[in-house]
């Protein structure tokens, strides 16, 4: 029971980190109908943006936890941000228009290029962060089985909820989120009531970077390590649990997001942890085949 | 771009010139030229395929002419619609239009889609939502005031009660309204109405006609509309446009339209020599 809690805990923690990266592809795909496979690399130039700046912070003597934290996210979030929106203005918005599979290969080749720039700016070798949180808490030890939070994982948590709030809200109450829904449905005509539609599909790929950004934060708490090709995997992951929520819905790409964090874990727990990416990536493919809709999504509707 | 372009009369509110559209081979609107005034409902009539959407597509942005001038008298002065592109039509121009189809934005509750409508302003006093997350500056007020508006223009299309049930739900006629309400709460001065009689019941078409007669009475928009259906387009227009293959056939109040030979011919389909016949034929009523 106490090993099923403490993998409980830690499926929800990778789920989060999941469903942060999830959000950002479930959202450009809902605003532009595409798929940017170059969003996992987003991830991974986050979490190198947060590693840049948190030794730079350790360096200059900022010592206090919470306020380094808090400047990391911020700046993190800004400096990717600005990759987000620099990738869709170079390698999305002048293929607009174009024939559908163009903007998903150039998607491609900026996933390739990330990745080769920072192994070249950063080197190849994997990039430690000194464990600069530590701590945690105890649970239940009547079988001599001790359930282990660490305070990482607390944080990844209740970050990850107060973003998601935060961003639904964005989302439900703003004129960027009305703007948002309505050139999801129709973009022409939200161009004709004055919607600037060039604007706001970059302010979305700039959210989706701010989310990846603190995920790829996240993902550095928690292991550590990271390299030029984190992105990869797991950018494929939370595509995966884009697809499993229902791609497009903001809701859906949370649960998803969760379930393939849970998934991953407890396959990992019960039985093999070499084929963890098989169980994650074989849930796609089921999915694929008996639910392309998935969970929350809505399905599509042909127009006659 | 102000500069070279002559004023129009103040009466007038947009000038079409020598417009023609081809399409390869084809010449879908071949020189075209009408007025639009203000405070008047103009209607631009003539049977499938005389050129009237691609009139409008032009007016709206969506077509570049191959040849003509679209001058409009906007807020700054004179303004040339050829040379915009589709979101400054309805931000600088202050232009609006519907399409045959309704376009509404299904899942989103009625009064979203008037709030989506005055998204520029909104945006702007959000200060590209930042400022509006943090509740600094005049965003607040902004928003009530929009919402205030879109409620006075559901009160006026009669839909305050269904102001939260997604627009998709609604009855057809009740859509119609919904997306000419949306279109007015642009603020436009030309309100570009693209059949919106199509598939009305005759008290939803009743419907429609006080409404365009309220916006031309009480809101400073003209209107300008395709229309198939004979008994909106005499009942409401103050001026009548007909288009046959391309062409301007007859122009003028609606009684003078309805008695014109040609306008007759093109909607009979009758030959250009019985034309002539029936022209004449008038012309001895007229001087016996």
């Amino acid at each position: 029971m106490e090993y099923f809690l403490q993998q409980l805990i830690n499926g929800v923690t990778l789920g989060s980190i999941y469903g942060l990266i999830a959000i950002g592809y479930t959202m450009v795909y809902g605003i532009i109908g595409m798929i940017n496979f170059a969003h996992g690399d987003v991830f991974m130039v986050g979490s190198f943006m947060a590693l840049i700046v948190f030794l730079a912070l350790l360096a200059l003597g900022v010592t206090f936890m919470p306020l380094a934290l808090l400047i990391v996210l911020i700046l993190a979030m800004a400096l990717t941000s600005l990759y987000g929106w620099t990738v869709e203005r170079i390698a999305y918005r002048p293929l607009r228009g174009s024939f559908r599979l163009a903007p998903l290969i150039s998607a491609i080749g900026m996933s390739i290029f990330l990745q080769n720039m920072v192994q070249v700016a950063q080197g190849a070798r994997v990039k430690p962060l000194p464990p600069v949180i530590t701590g945690g808490y105890q649970f239940g030890a009547a079988d001599g089985f001790v359930v282990n939070v660490s305070n990482v994982q607390v944080i990844i948590v209740v970050t990850t909820i107060a973003l998601m709030v935060a961003f639904s809200l964005i989302v439900s109450k703003t004129p960027l989120g009305r703007a948002q829904r309505a050139c999801e449905q129709d973009r022409k005509m939200a161009a004709l009531l004055g919607v600037d539609v060039d604007r706001t599909i970059s302010l979305t790929f700039v959210m989706g970077a701010a989310l990846a950004s603190v995920a790829g934060l996240m993902y550095l708490l928690y292991y550590g390590v990271i390299d030029f090709y984190i992105g990869f995997v797991a950018g494929v992951k939370a595509f995966t649990a884009a697809v499993l929520g229902g791609i497009g819905s903001l809701p859906g790409a949370m649960l998803g997001g969760l379930l393939i964090g849970l998934i991953e874990t407890f396959w990992s727990a019960y039985f093999t942890v070499e084929y963890k990416d098989v169980a994650a990536f074989s849930i796609l493919a089921i999915v694929l085949i008996f639910l392309p809709s998935g969970l929350l999504g809505r399905p599509e509707v042909e127009k006659v | 771009m102000i500069d070279d372009t002559p004023a129009l009369p103040p009466e007038l509110l947009l000038r079409v010139e020598r417009l023609t559209m081809r399409f390869g081979g084809l010449t879908a609107v071949n020189d075209v030229s009408f007025d639009v005034r203000r405070g008047e409902i103009t209607a631009l009539i003539g049977p499938n395929g005389a050129g009237k959407t691609t009139v409008f597509n032009c007016i709206t942005g969506f077509y570049k002419p191959t040849v003509g001038r679209l001058t409009l008298a906007s807020k700054e002065g004179p303004l040339l619609l050829e040379r915009l592109r589709d979101h400054q039509i309805s931000r600088k121009a202050n232009v609006a239009r519907t399409f045959q189809n309704i376009r509404l934005f299904g899942g989103m509750t009625a009064l979203e889609n008037l709030l989506v409508a005055q998204h520029a302003p909104l945006m702007k006093a959000s200060g590209l939502t930042v400022l509006g997350v943090l509740g600094i500056g005049g965003f607040n007020k902004a928003e009530r005031a929009a919402i205030e508006k879109a409620k006075v223009w559901l009160e006026r299309i009669g839909l305050i009660d269904r102001a939260d049930d997604p627009a998709a739900d609604l009855p057809y006629g009740d859509q119609r309204r919904l997306e000419i309400a949306r279109a007015m709460c642009t603020e436009p001065v030309l309100l570009c109405l693209d059949e919106p009689a199509a598939g009305l019941n005759p008290r939803e078409s009743l419907e429609l006609n006080a409404l365009l007669r309220s916006i031309r009475d009480q809101d400073d928009t003209a209107v300008l509309l395709i229309e198939h259906d004979m008994s909106v387009v005499m009942e409401i227009s103050d001026h009548v446009v007909v288009l046959d293959y391309g062409k301007k056939i007859s122009d003028g109040a609606p009684l003078h339209v309805r008695n014109d030979p040609k306008v007759i011919a093109a909607y009979l389909g009758v030959e250009d020599e019985e034309v002539e016949k029936v022209e004449s034929e008038i012309a001895v009523e007229a001087t016996s």
